[in-house]
């Protein structure tokens, strides 16, 4: 007990920030949509004899307590800026003391969320590169002006002494009237939320629909009733010929495209309002968003890889999508950091120019993987199909013919697949294309790998092909299907190109 | 060079597979037993060909995974090859290996043996494990592998 005497006064020396107080009502109301079934259960339960729901006593009630939870968590919840530290502290049972050192921090993401934004508050993201799923600090919520504060201040003394110029200019606010390298304007934003029609709208109404029909006063699947409706308006069901069917399907088909290019539009707009990457001295700044506005950062020197992808309808309008591979996570459902969703070739490639990977050389040789995997697939589904035909055929005496399509559209599919899928290995960089339908290209320096494996499945052990991986700080690059004696070779050519540049010098963090 | 001949495994490892699959295939046969108890199936369908199964891969498989694993530590690099069905030959250079581990499962430890895992920066392969080395020669091998990172260190 002695000892943690001194411990406790010099930490009590070092007065720790606050979170800001409001963030506890961001944080309650976020949080809301977790406590429906609670509330939902409880309004149910306690109905009063008469059948009255105490719907909005219970909802105070519950927001009342968890609210009095995130205060109290609140309390015990404080933030320190060290020499060389963040120094986050928190809980009252399971006290957690953490400390990041500003090394291991990447850098500094701001979120804001548009109740947050209202209030003037934003949520800020250390990013410490650790790998997927890390569990990485972050501090909600703040005031936007204190987390511009926290930025500058731990750029300022991470860069230290080395590069005070740098630190500053950095986030300097003349940068944001220079123009941005890449930005997506209105116009743009349209196209893009045309290429992304989306129906997952019509299957998360659908499935609404399903679970919640009993909150509404009549009953959605009762046919007869429609039509019952129908018939009181002087249509009867004889009169419902084909040509009237027709055209109630043709009226469904139109109802859900407009519904699928408006709700594609929709969420494009609102993940990628005011697109905008900007040229830093250390790397790239991206800012994004409508609702939730977020600004996150990348340096040059932590891009491990690049991928080029692109859809079979955009790539006839020439559209394509640039993603950096790093150890920065950029949310959970996306590992990498996207640098231009939906942009010309012309403007990747003013984009890749800012950084050290090259773009694909017009000289360079793409080596084609052999027929054999795809051929090997398109037997085993075949041969199942075949099978399915003969059993149906002489259990049941149908020969069903249409069964035959499966194999033929197959085989046009991974025809697709085998021309795309190709590698070429340069004296710098890897490169890898793959995919049929999402096609995409990986290009990544071979200084960066970080291991190797060559791994080979019975059926490859057949034909002596082998799949060969590269291993990066973030992701891999694959070469997928080539002889396993010339996996053996790239293997051995890369890890001699590697082996003698230690880890400390390549700049993976900073 | 991926040339260079191998270093297999010690052959104590070789129990230590067997044994814990014979604890995985005790859950197995638990499994295929309360199947049998059930009577889903005509007796003995389910537990025969089950146990059989289990027999022969408890008797003949951890030998031959024996026999397929082998490891080099020269030119700088781990180089850990595996597996006859599903080969897999991964090389991890010294200079990219960020923190070493040495752990002894329970059964290991019976047996003197230890798993070296080895961490890189990447997500894919970030820990690449060596099991089946005497623990003496796991350490051995951290601290060479040490020595080798902290004299090239930058």
């Amino acid at each position: 007990m002695t000892e943690a005497a001194p411990l406790e006064a010099a930490e009590q020396l070092v007065a720790g920030k606050k979170l800001h107080p409001l963030g506890l009502l961001v944080g309650c109301v976020k949080g809301l949509p977790g406590l429906i079934f609670p509330i939902l259960a409880l309004t149910f339960g306690t109905r009063s004899a008469s059948g009255d729901y105490n719907f909005i006593l219970i909802l105070l009630a519950v927001l009342l307590i968890s609210l009095g939870f995130r205060w109290v968590s609140w309390l015990r919840f404080s933030y320190y800026l060290g020499p060389d530290d963040i120094r986050i502290e928190s809980g009252w049972i399971d006290r957690n003391a953490r400390s990041i050192p500003y090394d291991r921090i990447q850098d500094i993401g701001i979120e804001e969320e548009p109740l947050a934004r209202i209030l003037g508050l934003a949520t800020v993201r250390f990013d410490t590169g650790g790998g997927s799923g890390d569990d990485d600090a972050s501090l909600s919520y703040v005031t936007a002006q204190e987390a511009q504060a926290l930025r500058e201040t731990i750029r300022e003394r991470k860069s230290g002494s080395a590069d005070p110029a740098g630190a500053t200019a950095e986030d300097a606010p003349q940068l944001d009237n220079a123009a941005p390298l890449f930005a997506m304007d209105n116009r743009r934003l349209l196209t893009f939320g045309l290429y992304s029609f989306s129906l997952i709208i019509v299957a998360i109404l659908g499935g609404a629909a399903q679970q919640l029909d009993f909150l509404l006063p009549f009953d959605l699947w009762d046919v007869k009733a429609w039509i019952g409706l129908v018939e009181d308006r002087g249509v009867s069901i004889e009169t419902f010929d084909l040509s009237a069917r027709i055209t109630v399907g043709v009226v469904a088909i139109i109802g859900l495209l407009i519904l699928g290019v408006a709700s594609g539009i929709l969420a494009t707009y609102l993940r990628e309002y005011g697109f905008r990457l900007d040229r830093t001295p250390k790397g790239f700044r991206r800012r994004r968003g409508l609702l939730t506005k977020t600004d996150i950062a990348m340096p040059v020197g932590q891009i491990q890889a690049a991928i080029i992808s692109t859809g079979p309808l955009r790539k006839r309008g020439g559209w394509h999508g640039l993603k950096f591979v790093s150890l920065a996570q950029e949310s959970d459902k996306e590992t990498d950091f996207v640098a231009a969703p939906f942009a010309s070739m012309e403007e990747i490639a003013v984009i890749l120019s800012e950084t050290t990977i090259k773009q694909a050389g017009e000289g360079l040789d793409f080596e084609r993987s052999p027929v054999g995997p795809w051929l090997d697939r398109w037997i085993v589904i075949a041969a199942l199909v075949a099978v399915a035909i003969a059993g149906l055929w002489f259990a049941l005496n149908i020969f069903a013919w249409w069964l035959l399509s499966i194999p033929a559209g197959l085989a046009a599919v991974l025809r697709f697949q085998w021309q795309r899928d190709m590698h070429a290995i340069d004296a710098e960089q890897l490169y890898a294309r793959h995919g049929w339908w999402r096609e995409q290209l990986d290009l990544a320096r071979q200084i960066n790998v970080q291991s190797v494996t060559i791994s080979q499945g019975p059926i490859g052990r057949m034909r002596g092909l082998a799949r060969l991986e590269f291993g990066l700080a973030g992701g891999y690059l694959a070469f997928r299907h080539l002889p396993i004696e010339q996996a053996k070779l790239i293997s051995d050519t890369v890890m001699e190109l590697v082996t003698p540049v230690d880890f400390s010098q390549l700049n993976v963090r900073p | 060079m991926s040339t260079e001949p191998l270093t297999p495994l010690d052959p104590a490892y070789v129990p230590v597979l067997r044994i814990s699959l014979l604890m995985f295939g005790g859950l197995i046969a638990a499994g295929a037993a309360v199947i049998e108890v059930l009577r889903f199936l005509p007796m003995g369908l389910v537990i025969l060909p089950v146990l059989a199964a289990l027999a022969y891969i408890i008797w003949f498989v951890p030998a031959r995974r024996y026999r397929r694993w082998g490891y080099d530590n020269s030119n700088g690099r781990l180089r850990i090859v595996q597996g006859y069905l599903f080969y897999s030959d991964t090389i991890v250079p010294f200079g990219r290996i960020q923190h070493i581990d040495v752990d002894q499962g329970p059964i290991e430890r019976q047996y003197g043996l230890a798993t070296l895992s080895v961490h890189t920066a990447g997500n894919h392969n970030d820990t690449v494990s060596l099991p089946g080395l005497r623990h003496t020669d796991a350490l051995e091998l951290r601290e060479m592998i040490r020595a080798h990172i902290q004299s090239h260190r930058g």
